[in-house]
């Protein structure tokens, strides 16, 4: 291991060529498809010939699509800090305290990971129809958080777990209150794998699809991928394309921001909350 | 209702016994002991009551709703019909159709995804040179949102438009014809996931002890023998799991058709039509029948995965071990 | 600083099991004070109970006069030291010794004088800017001790805070933590499982098995005196050897020889209770070469002929294993003091550890007449493990009149 011979060299970075290209070019050609002009569009180059900003324009001079934006941002935020919070305490109480009924917990959330997302559409759109959260933020932020907990109390239980509890002995024999000790020494420790939680959970809300075009059916609160089906047809674009691959660029931007910055804590709070069994 | 094959006299003699026993423990607690467990009881309760009340609740009530006549179209035919829905769709041509649409993108998405997955996750474990440029590329498919790629692959396979489309089928549209569309979407969900796939494989590939893999080549065991005999059983808990939640995952596919077909063509997915059911059709009741079957051959999937092959669900084998 | 008293206290746990039943135990003030014992006895648990950190079931802690069992650790006034030293990762040396000292809310400049003064006594004064993850494991050790003393509390407890260093490492900090107590005069309670430790640093030491405190006293006492089989078995190294005794017609009959009783020995034998089947307890250093015994030492003795399976010479003295026919010593004790040590610090059953002199010419293979110190003998009962030599508290063995 410790000398790399120069064909090894070239043999792993030919792998890693086909993965690099094998996993970046759909998104390149959408992002090509964004940047071309009405006339190219359709010239099936990969490259465009002709460079464009106007479907960007186009796109945030609608009120279709920076609503959408709002609503996709605010619904993400939000199940995103009230998921990593109760997950948080869930975790916390999961992998530090001793109590009945944890094993179910963990087999509750284990089940609805695993739950076919769709058995849920239909009775929670009566649901909400009913009791008035039908095309609300919080509408969807419920059923986001829902299904974001069991991620978020994974992935903290194993961070969690890594932690040496005896540090909050100590703390403790130093003279502080269980609130202190939480404050100054545990939390400080936790606050990488909260952080990482957070980006794992907000990527999953950020991405549905199937409850953001069910429970909802306006503006009001559609978020940017159920509303990039609907640039099709009733919308006032003649060819949606290009805007439809612009305001697909602009979702994709802060999924690239995480990853390319906090790629070594996506791939650690994935595989630890994974399979660490 | 009960399925046990205790008899009432035994688990009644069980039940005897279990409440001095539990009884004598409560008095044994000790101040912290209790405070310990209410804090805990306290620090899970918001999360596991928005978990069973958005789940659990809905899914009784789709049971209630699929054993009723319910369109919101004709609200006033409201009735109870019994199972009179679960006939109607399972003796539907177009929900076994789906059925088998949606197990064969299963089975196939997952397999693929299993080989290229286990290679995705080797690379990114040994590479010489280039790691972190390897596992960031790997996780943008993870990261993007299903239906922006679902869109590049549309736009790709459009006749004129894609040039993959001008490059495989420059004649035909493959996205209307059925089996190059289902080809599509299967590709469609192979790029998406398979990362996910491989980064599960990387944490059970983390698990085969270096030594391990050089006292076998000190025995003398080719690389492939390598592979097979020390590091796959190794990893055999990790592939496990990793099939179990991508199978579990591709049996609701829907992003992806959506986009690609819309199900046109008899590519629908069964959440495909379920949802064309609620949305398109207003049918509360048929679309909750729906719900309830995918549910159950979801549950029943799962079941077969842990009993037949011993799938330790994470978490619940820390449990155990404790 | 204060004295520790713990009166009848008692940890049981909601599945009913008993991890320290109702021990006693008086702590003078600026004594330091080893719990030993094999893993699983109670030592640990009773540490946490003095510190606060497991609640007391019954029984009562009493820290300079005042009861305790109901106040928060932090209300105690005592710090703690623990194995894996739980430094405080995001914290620098610095800030790690500080931390106490800031949550009892004193002014900066104190804390810095504080925490400057112990880094001097610790010589950690130029690592004070350093994370932990950046010191070597005797440093972090040394921060584990200055985050305890900075504050000057009541006591110490120590969880064998020197188990994770290496061998080397370990006898260096051992001297370093005794004079550091010395020096502090600080009441302190320490924890281990290895008998050198306890018999190094304390000025006395408690031996624990199974929840049970077996024996109190300071190092000499517990080595010379042990009140039963465990503790006899457990303190010294290496152990003490047990061979079978029966006694037949004023003999006791064992695997070396037919040993003569001592008249006090008969009388306590002769008694209708008394046990017929008995265990020898021997240590190692009262053996001798009988070549190198003088005359008047001789009539004090025992001579045998044994094999020689192996000689160590360990250039002060040799220890020279011998195999012995016959059957082995058994004990509840024993094999509990076999299962803690894996029996690595137990002799094997069939063969006798001897320490003899350097001089001493025996060699592998050959017989060697062998003499040994029949009042250095100790006989245990083998149903309750109790050192029935013992006469008022003091071993006499088994040929005083």
């Amino acid at each position: 291991m410790a000398t790399a011979t120069t064909s090894a060299k070239v043999k792993w970075g030919f792998l890693d060529a086909v993965v690099v290209v094998f996993a970046l070019i759909p998104v390149l050609w959408i992002a090509s498809l964004s940047f071309k002009t009405t006339p190219t569009l359709t010239d099936g180059n990969f490259i465009p010939r002709d460079w464009t900003l106007d479907n960007y324009k186009l796109i945030f001079q609608t009120d279709q699509f920076v609503r959408a934006l709002i609503n996709s941002i605010g619904i993400a935020l939000i199940a995103t800090a009230i998921a990593v919070v109760l997950g948080t305490m869930a975790a916390y109480a999961i992998s530090r305290l001793d109590f009945p009924g944890k094993s179910l917990l963990v087999g509750v959330s284990l089940l609805i990971a695993m739950f076919p997302q769709v058995s849920l559409v239909t009775p929670l759109f009566n649901i909400e129809r009913n009791i008035g959260l039908f095309d609300t933020w919080l509408g969807l932020i419920l059923p986001y958080i829902t299904f974001a907990l069991p991620l978020a109390i994974y992935t903290l239980s194993a961070f969690f777990k890594q932690i040496p509890w005896d540090l909050e002995k100590a703390a403790k024999m130093d003279g502080a209150t269980q609130g202190e000790a939480f404050r100054k020494v545990i939390a400080p420790l936790a606050a990488p794998g909260v952080f990482t939680t957070a980006i794992l959970v907000f990527i999953f809300c950020w991405n549905d699809f199937l409850f953001a075009i069910s429970l909802t059916s306006t503006e009001r609160s559609r978020t940017v991928p159920a509303a990039l089906s609907f640039f099709t047809g009733a919308s006032q674009f003649e060819d949606p394309t290009g805007a439809i691959s612009a305001a697909a660029v602009v979702i994709t931007i802060p999924i690239i921001l995480f990853v390319l910055f906090f790629q070594r804590r996506i791939v650690a709070g994935l595989t630890s909350g994974a399979v660490k069994g | 209702m009960s399925i046990s094959s205790t008899t009432p006299a035994a688990s009644q003699a069980a039940e005897q016994q279990a409440v001095p026993r539990q009884r004598r423990r409560r008095a044994e607690l000790s101040e912290g002991k209790k405070q310990e467990r209410k804090l805990g009881w306290l620090l899970c309760a918001p999360a596991a009551l928005v978990m069973v009340v958005v789940t659990a609740y809905p899914i009784l009530y789709s049971f209630w709703l699929s054993l009723q006549r319910y369109d919101l179209k004709f609200p006033q035919d409201r009735q109870f019909i019994w199972f009179e829905n679960y006939v109607t769709v399972l003796t539907n041509g177009y929900w076994w159709t789906a059925f088998g649409v949606t197990l064969l993108i299963t089975v196939v998405s997952v397999a693929v995804e299993l080989v290229l997955g286990m290679g995705l996750a080797l690379i990114m474990h040994r590479t010489l040179v280039g790691r972190g440029l390897v596992r960031t590329s790997a996780l943008i498919p993870y990261g993007i949102v299903t239906v922006v790629a679902a869109f590049s692959w549309r736009y790709a396979w459009t006749p004129g438009t894609g040039y993959l489309a001008n490059l495989f089928a420059p004649e035909g549209a493959p996205l209307t014809e059925r089996a190059s569309a289902l080809a599509i979407i299967i590709l469609a969900e192979i790029w998406k996931t398979t990362p996910f796939m491989a980064l599960l494989l990387m944490a059970g590939l983390a698990l085969v002890p270096d030594d391990l893999l050089k006292a076998a080549s000190m025995d003398g065991a080719s690389w492939w023998q390598r592979f097979t005999k020390v590091m796959l059983p190794v990893m055999k808990p990790a592939i496990l799991v990793a099939l179990l939640f991508r199978t579990l995952d591709a049996l609701r596919v829907f992003d992806n058709i959506y986009v690609l077909t819309n199900g046109a063509n008899e590519t629908s997915s069964v959440s495909m039509i379920a949802y064309n059911n609620l949305i398109k059709g207003l049918n509360l009741g048929i679309g909750s029948t729906m719900s309830v079957l995918i549910f159950l051959t979801v549950a029943i999937i799962a079941f077969i995965f842990v009993k037949l092959f011993g799938t330790a669900a994470p978490g619940a084998s820390e449990e155990g071990r404790r | 600083m204060a004295d520790i008293v713990l009166d009848k206290v008692t940890k049981s746990y909601p599945d009913g099991t008993v991890a320290v039943h109702g021990i006693d135990l008086e702590i003078a003030d600026g004594e330091f004070i080893i719990l030993v014992g094999p893993s699983g006895c109670g030592k640990s648990t009773t540490l946490n109970m003095i510190a606060g950190l497991e609640d007391i079931t019954s029984g009562e802690l009493r820290i300079g006069g005042q009861r305790v069992n109901d106040k928060a650790p932090k209300d105690r006034d005592i710090a703690m030291v623990f194995q894996s030293y739980a430094l405080y990762p995001n914290m620098t040396v610095r800030e790690n010794m500080a931390f106490p000292l800031k949550l009892a809310k004193l002014d900066k400049a104190t804390i810095n004088q504080k925490v400057e003064e112990a880094a001097r006594v610790l010589e950690l004064t130029d690592y004070l800017d350093r994370k932990p993850a950046n010191l070597s494991g005797g440093q972090r050790q040394r921060v584990a001790m200055g985050r305890a003393i900075v504050r000057s509390p009541k006591a110490f407890l120590m969880d064998e805070p020197l188990s994770n260093l290496d061998a080397k490492l370990r006898v260096q900090m051992r001297t370093q933590v005794s004079r550091l107590q010395k020096q502090l005069g600080t009441t302190t309670v320490y924890v281990t499982h290895d008998q050198t430790e306890a018999m190094t640093l304390g000025d006395r030491v408690v031996v624990m098995r199974g929840g049970h405190i077996q024996q109190v006293g300071d190092p000499q006492t517990l080595y010379d005196n042990p009140v039963n089989l465990f503790v006899a078995g457990f303190i010294g190294s290496p152990a003490m050897n047990f061979l079978p005794a029966a006694v037949e017609d004023s003999m006791l009959r064992t695997p070396l020889g037919d040993l003569p009783l001592g008249d006090r020995m008969k009388r306590t034998l002769g008694a209708g209770d008394a046990p017929r089947q008995l265990i020898v307890g021997i240590r190692p250093e009262h053996f001798e070469d009988a070549k190198l015994i003088d005359e008047a030492q001789r009539a004090k003795g025992f001579e045998f002929t044994a094999p020689v399976d192996l000689v160590e010479s360990m250039g002060s003295d040799k220890y020279v294993y011998f195999t012995v026919e016959g059957e082995h010593a058994a004990a509840a004790d024993l094999e509990d003091l076999a299962a803690d040590a894996g029996g690595a610090d137990l002799p094997p059953q069939d063969s006798l550890v001897t320490r003899l002199s350097a001089e001493s010419r025996v060699r592998d293979g050959a017989d060697a007449r062998v003499w040994l110190n029949l009042d250095k003998i100790h006989l245990f009962d083998p149903r309750d493990g109790k050192n029935i030599t013992l006469h008022e508290g003091r071993a006499a063995g088994v040929a005083a009149s």
